[in-house]
């Protein structure tokens, strides 16, 4: 993974000091709250309903086993020993006192951590593909980039003060597992004839207009990378708009430009950039930063599967359909990438303890080659471990509570904090996660459902994904009381999707029996068991679910 | 409110013009681009230095042809959250070469002048900022990662320079 050199973490220490003036300053009267607001945002620092939240950057979603100790110290030490990893592959710590902010900060900047730019109206954290660098299907490594775009957008001059927040997500794989064509910018990495360039998505986005986002380049050669996203940013700083926070993201820009006007604009710009303007990034600084990702060392190991076997025809604690399900192809033989589970029946949040923190770590440390991922569906990754020690890992997990075998099963839910921590919610979230997961609690009904999606917001800025689940659940406010409306059909992949909404909303008690039956309909109507729900919906379209869900009326 | 350039408290000879103020000989003024437009040779043809204000919604080129002719151009930033400003900034030094004064009016405050800076501000009339709290804020960082329109030299390309 990369590690700082000397410009980063001096750049990474200047900002600690920086931020705790700018606390100093605030504590004193000296600043205003709301001209301290924008400075804490793009910190990570949020002023929540009971308290204030801290959010801190995880890129592309990797961490060392080092600087996940540390998260959990910070768990024990500030917050209350547990943090929530989100779906932006980052970790909120929600009961941090604005006067210990600085000192965390400190702390991450020695393990090469920050919160810069994990909220405000600037380009975000980037996300990609957790399995980078590790899946078969991908066709190179999206973290270079990542990182470098990580570099870039860090205090970009220009780009401080957007109309609005600015999310950028990364894949090289054709499964697209980081849901980039509902970020504002989603890049697909191509090859052409021996060269590498991006394919380029702009204006994908969700909250209460969602968009799927349009592809306006399709192949953009890596050198000119930067100076391709310049332009966007620029076009967007410009003429994005600021009359409306709900009008104000790049995909209201598209959809009201047009996105062939859009396009032209974006490639007016890119046209008219000088050489001095150009960012001009040395070869010499793209292999550099390459080199920190070389794959480990992985002698193939052509006898682990027979191990493995072997150890789950003797096993009797579930082994075995733990390694069903939350397991992945890995390139090498021998190998897979493991998914451990923040979602065990009771907890549908991302939730960790400052012990199982401790627990991973030490997992990556010793089977992992000191990495872990951070997924957007708010789970957590070795993505290079052997198959023949997947059995003491997994006694390990579920000794720690880590080793729910439910990794995209119905339980695995994207959940929203809800009215639970937020203070801009309509309705609880989290309960109604766990009403579900209390439906549906047989691991062998689980696997029969197969694939399904559930993503809950608890409210229409859709921090839960809503629009892009299977089925999605948007709490809402009808005169004091909460309701939930169920849509269907989304999807976050290379099919990216926005759902379809079935009917009126439910009542929380309603809504896991509404689930049982869209469930039973599917096992109706599917052509076999490797048909997943999505799909079945995709070819039967909504009346028989909708029937299903509103039977009961 | 103080203005502040190249490190130093400056004393401020400029005075905005109201669109609906009349022209007056001598003295020097900076008006709306609007105005420019319209009055473009009356105003060139005075003896005194003259300057644009540009408001968040203007288009830099359309000055592009009289930038060696204008002795100042101010960016107005009617809240510090609206960003245009240093888009404009970035495109009046960077792509259309403008060498003049280029100061930053409005709701400037302490905590936003590194950026301006670096988008190729040089002058800063600031709200409460007073001079050492300025020159604080330019002196934050030692690195950055981007090339600045102030001439600084991006971390990307800083790595492999030999010194
Ligand atoms: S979706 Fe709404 S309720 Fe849920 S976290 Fe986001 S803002 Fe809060």
């Amino acid at each position: 993974m990369y590690r700082y050199d000397e410009f980063d973490a001096q750049i990474v220490r200047d900002r600690v000091e920086q931020f705790r003036g700018q606390v100093a300053r605030r504590l004193s009267g000296e600043l205003k709250e709301d001209e301290f607001k924008p400075l804490r945002l793009q910190n990570g620092v949020y002023l929540q309903l009971h308290a204030y939240m801290l959010r801190i950057a995880i890129p592309y979603g990797q961490l060392n086993p080092t600087q996940m100790r540390k998260l959990a110290r910070i768990a024990r030490v500030y917050d209350r020993g547990y943090g929530h990893f989100t779906t932006r592959q980052n970790v909120q710590f929600n009961w941090v006192a604005l006067k210990d902010i600085p000192d965390v900060l400190a702390e991450l900047a020695e393990v090469e951590m920050h919160a810069i730019q994990t909220s405000g109206n600037c380009i975000r954290n980037t996300t990609s593909d957790h399995f980078a660098g590790a899946a078969k299907d991908e066709i190179m490594d999206p973290r270079p980039w990542c990182e470098i775009i990580r570099q870039w957008s860090t205090f970009h001059p220009e780009f401080a003060f957007l109309p609005r927040k600015f999310k950028i997500a990364v894949t090289a794989a054709e499964h697209d597992r980081a849901a980039i064509r509902v970020h504002d910018i989603g890049l697909h990495m191509r090859e052409r004839g021996g060269e590498v360039g991006f394919e380029v998505h702009v204006g994908g986005g969700q909250g209460r207009t969602p968009h799927v986002a349009a592809k306006i380049a399709d192949f953009v050669p890596e050198a000119q990378l930067l100076d391709y996203l310049e332009a966007i940013m620029r076009v967007y700083n410009r003429f994005g708009r600021r009359d409306n926070k709900y009008k104000a993201r790049i995909k209201i820009l598209v959809s009201e430009t047009g996105e062939e006007e859009f396009t032209r604009l974006v490639e007016a710009e890119f046209a008219a950039q000088r050489d001095a303007e150009k960012i001009a990034l040395p070869q010499a600084e793209i292999d550099r930063i390459h080199a920190y990702f070389a794959p480990p060392e992985l002698p193939e190991r052509p006898e682990a599967a027979q191990k493995l076997h072997d150890a789950m025809a003797q096993d009797d604690t579930g082994l075995a359909r733990w390694v069903r399900v939350n397991t992945h192809p890995h390139k090498v033989n021998g190998y897979t990438s493991i998914t451990i589970s923040l979602k065990p029946n009771g907890v549908a949040t991302g939730d960790a303890t400052d012990a199982q923190m401790m627990v991973v770590a030490h997992l990556a440390e010793t089977y992992g080659h000191d990495d872990v991922r951070v997924t957007h569906t708010q789970n957590l990754i070795l993505p290079h471990v052997a198959l023949d020690d997947l059995p003491a890992i997994y006694a390990e997990l579920k000794a720690a509570g880590l080793a729910t075998p439910n990794e995209g099963l119905i339980s695995d839910m994207i959940v929203c904090p809800g009215l639970d921590y937020c203070n801009l919610a309509n309705a609880r979230s989290i309960p109604v996660g766990m009403a579900i997961q209390d439906a549906f609690t047989d691991p062998d009904d689980q696997e029969d459902i197969g694939k399904f999606h559930i993503n809950i917001s608890g409210c229409i800025n859709a921090c839960g994904h809503h629009h892009v689940g299977h089925v999605g659940i948007l709490g809402v406010d009808r005169k004091g009381e909460e309701y939930y409306q169920i849509t269907l059909g989304g999807r976050a992949d290379e099919k990216a999707r926005i759902g379809d909404i079935a009917g009126p909303g439910l009542k929380a008690d309603e809504v896991p029996d509404a689930l049982k039956r869209i469930v039973n309909r599917y096992r109706e109507l599917r052509t076999s068991k490797d048909e997943p729900f999505i799909e079945t919906f995709e070819r039967e379209g909504m009346e028989p679910f909708k029937e299903a869900i509103y039977a009961a009326h | 409110m103080p203005l502040i350039k190249d490190g130093r408290e400056i004393d401020d000879v400029w005075a905005f013009l109201p669109d609906d103020a009349p022209l007056s000989p001598g003295g020097c003024i900076t008006v709306s681009l609007g105005r420019f437009r319209s009055e473009t040779e009356l105003l060139l043809a005075r003896n005194t230095d003259v300057g644009v204000r540009l408001e968040p919604a203007d288009d830099p080129h359309e000055l592009e042809e009289f930038l060696d002719r204008l002795a100042l151009i101010e960016v107005s930033f009617p809240k510090y959250t609206d960003g245009r400003g240093y888009s404009q900034a970035q495109l009046l030094r960077r792509r259309l070469g403008y060498q003049g004064e280029l100061r930053a009016v409005g709701h400037v405050l302490r905590d936003q002048i590194l950026y301006m800076n670096r988008s190729g501000f040089d002058a800063f009339e600031t709200e409460r900022a007073d001079l050492p709290s300025v020159v604080e804020a330019l002196n934050e960082y030692s690195a950055f990662y981007q090339p600045g329109a102030d001439g600084s030299v991006s971390v990307f390309a800083r790595r492999h320079q030999k010194d």
